[in-house]
């Protein structure tokens, strides 16, 4: 522990005492670092991190149920499903392929343009859908890995029970799995957090453009440093929270039962 | 009007080039135990998972009760509810209690109440001495008590039929006997049942008739003592003469 604490003591002062010395500190300390700014510019662009905060959680909302009728689609046994299969595999590969900045320039700006009744033409809608399809592609196939990985005799040992196909998946097969990917789910969910900030291309006012605006006014990038701090805020409570129920899991199943 | 529990004839399985069962036939009477010997890959597990519908079969019929449950557009789901299978590495489910795996089946496959399931899982974890385990998760269970919570599930069934597959295969020696004793239980209150086991003294004891399967065949059937004292076929000799050579007779 003393040993810990003192190689760490050493390693970040030597590293501090190497950066602070670099010629170019004191006018990227100026640059980064103004407190005063900081507080200052906060609540400008939290305001406008609601944006990126209302896109994520909607399109995680509904990423957790289209990946997961994806994998499924895609775990479908026998000849019959062939082309729910191909079709499954031709989405994934297309939406994985496609940078995430080229579909959301696409929709964003392509929808609207389209002008046609009934389809809405907001910028954000559209980016919202963007990130959707290609976050499906990449969730679907993590829930995918945990499907398989679930041993095919507990899909017996339902079976056998008289349980369907459907039944089996439902109540033995994806839970298990499902319970399986939390962490690598969690790991693509911070990501989509991260790939709001792509919306900024459509010309949406969120945090990357509050922050970039605010920058061009007094040309100083403590505002982006105030858009980086947020995103990191809302990661770390996100994987405390998965530790957190994935360890209550393992608690619940191997030290005892407690009675739900 | 065939009056047997089930009906196996001319059944056939292959997996690939690799013929496993060339032609079973067999039948077994309400309320009778038939045990299977033989050796590993005769094809004792397979006949099971066959006649659960687990695998499909490629020539043959099964019969249940007078219905062929191989015929063409059979509900297997349902065919599949009235027949209890036991595994040899019991395959609860660990994510559940075992409540919730007792219940599982008959709520959702018999689609009883959940009171109704409750009880009928209270019930029969009480008569196998695991009351005080419905709380728990498999996890926590010795092997002993798993299988047995996994025979309570097929139980929970009530099912026509119980198929046991080598259910002490993967236990400790010492906990065998806990098992062995619930499905002899079983079988004193007349549960039609299908065996395959390697516990020679148990099948002796336990069984109306014993069945030996070489390579996909049954070569030899009869009551335990002539099985055992008196085997006619030169292969069911010789495996039951490794068999005591183990030590295991």
């Amino acid at each position: 522990m003393a040993i810990a604490v003192a190689s760490t003591l050493v390693f970040f002062g030597a590293l501090a005492f190497l950066v602070t010395r670099s010629p170019g500190w004191d006018r990227f300390k100026a640059y980064f670092f103004d407190w005063s700014l900081y507080r200052e510019s906060f609540p400008e662009i939290a305001e406008a991190f609601l944006i990126n905060v209302k896109i994520f959680l909607i399109a995680e909302a509904v990423v957790l149920v289209t990946a997961l009728g994806l994998a499924v689609l895609r775990s479908l046994p026998g000849p019959v499903f062939v082309p729910v299969r191909a079709l499954a595999i031709v989405y994934t590969d297309l939406f994985r392929g496609v940078p995430t900045i080229l579909v959301i320039l696409m929709l964003g700006v392509g929808m609207p343009a389209l002008q046609l009744e009934g389809v809405p033409d907001s910028e954000i809608f559209w980016a919202t859908v963007s990130l959707v399809l290609v976050y499906t592609a990449y969730v679907s196939e993590v829930y995918r890995a945990g499907i398989e990985s679930v041993h095919p005799s507990q899909d017996a040992a339902a079976r056998s029970l008289g349980l369907s196909r459907f039944q089996s998946l439902r109540h033995v097969v994806l839970p298990q799995a499902v319970r399986r990917v939390i962490p690598p789910l969690l790991n693509d969910f911070i990501g989509l957090q991260k790939d709001t900030a792509l919306v900024s291309v459509l010309g949406v006012v969120e945090v990357l453009n509050q922050a970039g605006i605010n920058e061009a006014a007094d040309f100083n990038g403590t505002h982006y440093l105030v858009a980086a701090t947020l995103f990191v805020a809302i990661t770390i409570p996100l994987a405390r929270f998965t530790d957190w129920l994935i360890a209550r899991d393992r608690r619940r199943r191997q030290a005892g039962g407690v009675p739900t | 009007m065939s009056t047997s529990a089930l009906a196996i004839e001319g059944l056939h399985k292959s997996f690939g080039k690799l013929e496993v069962l060339r032609g079973i036939d067999l039948e077994l009477a309400e309320h009778e135990v038939v045990c299977l010997i033989g050796a590993s890959g005769s094809g004792k597990s397979t006949l099971l998972r066959c006649i659960n519908l687990l695998e499909p079969i490629d020539a043959g019929r099964i019969v249940l009760h007078g219905d062929d449950i191989t015929a063409a557009r059979v509900n297997v789901d349902r065919v599949r509810s009235g027949i209890g299978i036991v595994f040899q590495a019991f395959n609860l489910f660990p994510h559940m209690s075992v409540l919730e795996n007792v219940t599982l089946g008959p709520r959702k496959a018999l689609r009883l109440g959940k009171a109704e399931a409750t009880g009928r899982a209270t019930e029969l974890l009480g008569r196998f001495g695991l009351a005080d385990k419905r709380d728990e998760y498999p996890d926590r269970l010795s092997g002993g008590q798993q299988q047995r919570v996994a025979i309570v599930r097929a139980l929970a069934m009530r099912p026509w039929l119980l198929l046991l597959d080598e259910v002490t295969s993967a236990l400790d020696p010492e906990l065998v006997a806990e098992v062995l004793e619930v499905v002899r239980e079983l079988a004193t209150e007349g549960m039609t049942m299908l065996i395959a086991t390697h516990e020679m003294s148990f099948a002796r004891d336990v069984a109306h008739r014993v069945c030996f399967l070489d390579a996909g065949v049954i070569l030899e059937q009869g009551a335990p003592d002539q099985i055992f004292e008196a085997p006619r076929e030169p292969r069911t000799q010789q495996f039951l003469q490794r068999i005591v050579d183990a030590g295991r007779l």
